[in-house]
């Protein structure tokens, strides 16, 4: 993508110094965006790893059961903090939250370089803790003890908790910037009631980022301590509690789902606005429906923690807290579908990426409603019903997102017009992939199975398989995102500055395509219309 | 009389196994026909329960479990009426509407009432899960890097630890990655008070027939409680990654009558020494004495 600024005359580093002194939020975008495909690369090979070793019962391939142990812990790593978030928030974030609200820049572009940078080298940190001294086989939630010093010797934890530190700093600066620019930046007559979906979206983003991030940067240090220098917040042996681990993990873990899921709604609210040309069904709605649930996310973390034996009235209170959770879910599902109603809609593959991206989250949805229930829990909690249900929910419906935002930005960012045709292959690909991947999951997670582990009963072997296979295509249409990437890059066919007619509204699509180096040098005015 | 509903039992089980291979892949199968402890292939569905705890679990989830697959279908239904009728040909015209007032209260209202509908069974199993009204006797169930350690507090307190029979000593017709050494013994129809802890890491002590899933960690004791009413064996593994040979910690619960048991234990307090004695000491008696 090194031509985005070809035709234009503006003052601007060139060669590697472009990318790497960045200080543009388009360029720092890009790199994100960047960076988010080569992780997803390394974390998608890891699923494949897996799912090829749960192909059938026994062993396969992966004789050390360690090594499983980091591949699942890397590829939770890896498509939380360096796929899914640097995707939706430094990629998308950074570029479109200046040009839809309006001004030339983020407030601290500077600063917005540290974060992908720091980000970038905490990504080789994760990767070292793969590998160094037997690696990190904790799982992301790397509970001590596992993870202390007595069950993890060498450094691949500590490796993995600078990698999350260095993570987490860089977060907390952008959250920091998304927060600064869209507060005191916007365009005159852009008020917080008419900023677009996607900037309420990154902005509750930031906040959320903000208050959960240092939370997990106090635990981590603890457990760094607890490795390194004697400390025992988190051994019994010397006072302490694995339990506190938890606790302070999950009340960082439960906002992070939404930190991933959040932006994710703002793009799917944009396209399907576009698309069906219409305005947005129930905007304040929708706006204090991704409010609420960032706020209630923040109260509901021991759901994750129903089997670790604390008394039956907290267990009461986090699942009547975690039930409410669906209502304003609920509510941005239906003034989605109420979007779409009476519109008229071109399904290109933004849209078929969006309503992909509906239907799993409600699948994903309702499956979380059941889990909410600690009593229901007992018979779920830790097993594949539970792996189902948060890649519905979350991860397969965070890349639908991804997916869905590119393609509906991919003509602004490059110039270029993507390939309809094959845009739809990869996404119908895509589709039968993932529910093939994760659906079975649900049956094995009901009869038994549990989570995170090499070898399972022979009894689960049917549905294992189906999974499996459900991997590869999935794979088939991850490798097909990069054949379109290509085609685009490479085609000669122009995107329009606005390529997709009267229903997109918001101010990017004011600009050319590709986006200039440098854009609202004249702030755009957005004064209120008349009164319809 | 014992022995005759055994074997009628017996008899059912098999019939209903049968059945529910048959049945369940084909129809909507919520009230479970099958009384496998262990999980089959292609099985879809929970275990078929053996305390009331399961049997209450599985009965609120199926309440969920129809309103939920309700709510997709309409959604799904929706999306499907919606790329039939407003897609750009059919529909050139989008409307204007953004705003809904009634349709947006009433579906903030219903999923309301949804979830108050959920709430109420859902606290009545809680409550009910967690405590035994009348304790007969307890069981210490203990995690280790990779075994589990039983041990019977009130009844000679004696120990003794269930390690994984490895594949290759696994003897044709036993399952593979459950099958033990010794098999954790209970009486049937008896409130057993579980007490759970673990040595070195966290580890999770689950049989889905139970509807029992209890984290064991170090530094702490959890307590639960189970009552099985049907004899059998039941089959779980662990639940809380704990390194290497997670996989390979399962847990295999033998279920016998009452009188069974106390012959059981007549036996086991002989066959493992219980943990009250001092085994230095013993070893030191018993060297003198030679």
């Amino acid at each position: 993508m090194s031509d985005i600024t070809h035709d234009h005359h503006d003052h601007r580093p060139s060669g590697w110094k472009r990318w790497a002194y960045s200080t543009n939020h388009k360029d720092i975008g890009t790199m994100y965006l960047v960076l988010s495909m080569v992780a997803a690369i390394i974390g998608g090979a890891a699923s494949i790893l897996m799912r090829a070793e749960l192909h059938e019962p026994g062993i396969q391939f992966i004789t050390d059961p360690q090594f499983y142990n980091v591949l699942v812990t890397a590829h939770g790593f890896i498509m939380v903090f360096f796929v899914v978030m640097p995707a939706l928030i430094g990629g998308f974030g950074n570029w479109f939250i200046p040009l839809m609200i309006g001004t030339p820049d983020m407030a601290f572009p500077r600063m917005n370089n540290v974060s992908f940078w720091l980000v970038a080298a905490a990504l080789i940190l994760l990767v070292i803790a793969g590998f160094i001294d037997g690696g990190a086989g904790t799982g992301w939630t790397v509970y001590p003890p596992l993870s202390s010093a007595d069950y993890h010797p060498g450094m691949a934890v500590d490796f993995g908790i600078l990698a999350l530190h260095l993570a987490g700093a860089s977060s907390i600066l952008g959250a920091i910037n998304f927060i600064t620019t869209i507060i005191n930046m916007r365009a005159p007559g852009m008020t917080f009631h008419r900023m677009p979906l996607f900037i309420w979206a990154m902005l509750l983003t930031a906040f959320l980022l903000l208050l959960a991030i240092p939370v997990l940067a106090g635990a981590l240090t603890m457990l760094l301590t607890d490795r390194n220098f004697g400390t025992a917040f988190f051994a019994p042996d010397g006072g302490g509690d694995p339990v506190l681990w938890q606790h302070l993990f999950w009340f960082f873990g439960h906002p992070e789902v939404y930190i991933m899921i959040l932006p994710a709604f703002g793009i799917i609210s944009e396209i399907v606005s576009t698309f069906s040309k219409k305005p947005i069904f129930g905007y304040l709605g929708m706006a204090y429906a991704m409010t609420s649930i960032g706020v209630v996310g923040f109260v509901v973390w021991a759901h994750h923690m129903y089997t670790m034996g604390f008394n039956v009235e907290t267990r009461a209170y986090f699942t009547l807290a975690t039930m409410v959770i669906a209502v304003p879910t609920g509510i941005k599902i239906f003034s989605w579908l109420a979007t779409m109603w009476g519109g008229s809609i071109k399904f290109d593959t933004p849209m078929l990426y969006s309503m992909g991206f509906i239907f799993l989250f409600v699948v994903g949805g309702v499956t979380g409603v059941t889990l909410a229930n600690a009593g229901v829990d007992m018979a779920f909690h830790d097993t594949y019903f539970v792996v189902a249900h948060f890649h519905y929910v979350l991860s397969i419906s965070a890349l639908f997102s991804m997916y869905a935002g590119f393609y509906y930005w991919l003509g602004k960012m490059s110039g270029k017009r993507y390939p309809e045709w094959l845009g739809r292959l990869q996404f119908w690909v895509t589709f039968v992939g993932v529910n093939l991947l994760f659906f079975p999951q649900h049956f094995a997670g009901m009869a038994g199975m549990p989570r995170r582990i090499i070898d399972y009963p022979d009894a689960y072997a049917g549905w294992n398989m189906v999974s499996s296979w459900g991997a590869y295509v999935s794979a088939v249409g991850g490798i097909l995102f990069f054949v379109v990437l290509y085609k685009t890059l490479t085609s000669n066919v122009k995107a329009d500055a606005n390529e997709w007619g009267v229903g997109a509204t918001t101010l990017e699509w004011t600009v050319d395509s590709p986006a200039p180096f440098h854009t609202h040098e004249v702030t755009p005015n957005v004064a209120p219309e008349p009164a319809e | 009389m014992k022995k005759n509903s055994n074997l009628l039992s017996k008899i059912y089980q098999k019939f209903s196994s049968l059945v529910s291979l048959s049945v369940a892949s084909i129809c909507l199968l919520w009230t479970q026909v099958s009384h496998a402890a262990e999980p089959t292939p292609w099985q879809w569905y929970f275990q078929s329960p053996a305390t009331p705890v399961m049997e209450q679990i599985i009965e609120f989830h199926n309440l969920m479990f129809f309103v939920e697959v309700g709510i997709v279908l309409l959604v799904l239904g929706l999306m499907v009426y919606i790329v039939v009728k407003f897609n750009s040909k059919a529909n050139p015209e989008p409307t204007k509407t953004t705003h809904n007032t009634a349709l947006e209260v009433l579906w903030t209202v219903i999923p309301i009432v949804i979830l108050i509908v959920f709430a109420v069974p859902s606290m009545k199993l809680l409550f009910f899960m967690e405590k035994a009204q009348n304790p007969e006797m307890t069981l210490k169930v203990t995690g280790n890097q990779w075994y589990w350690s039983y041990q019977y507090p009130d009844n000679g307190n004696f120990e003794f630890d269930s390690n994984i029979i490895p594949d290759e000593d696994i003897k044709p017709g036993q399952r593979r990655l459950l099958e033990v050494d010794n098999q954790v013994v209970l009486p049937v129809n008896t409130e057993i008070k579980v007490l759970l802890t673990a040595r070195d890491v966290m580890h999770n002590w689950a049989v889905p027939a139970f509807g029992i899933k209890m984290d064991t960690i170090p530094g702490r004791i959890n307590e639960t409680w189970v009552k099985v009413t049907k004899i059998g064996t039941y089959y779980g593994q662990c639940s809380e990654l704990c390194g290497v040979a997670h996989s390979r910690m399962p847990i295999a619960v033998k279920v016998v009558s009452k009188e069974d048991f106390k012959k059981w234990l007549k036996k086991a307090k002989s066959e493992f020494a219980s943990s009250d004695d001092n085994e230095v000491l013993k070893l030191a008696q018993f060297k003198k004495s030679k």
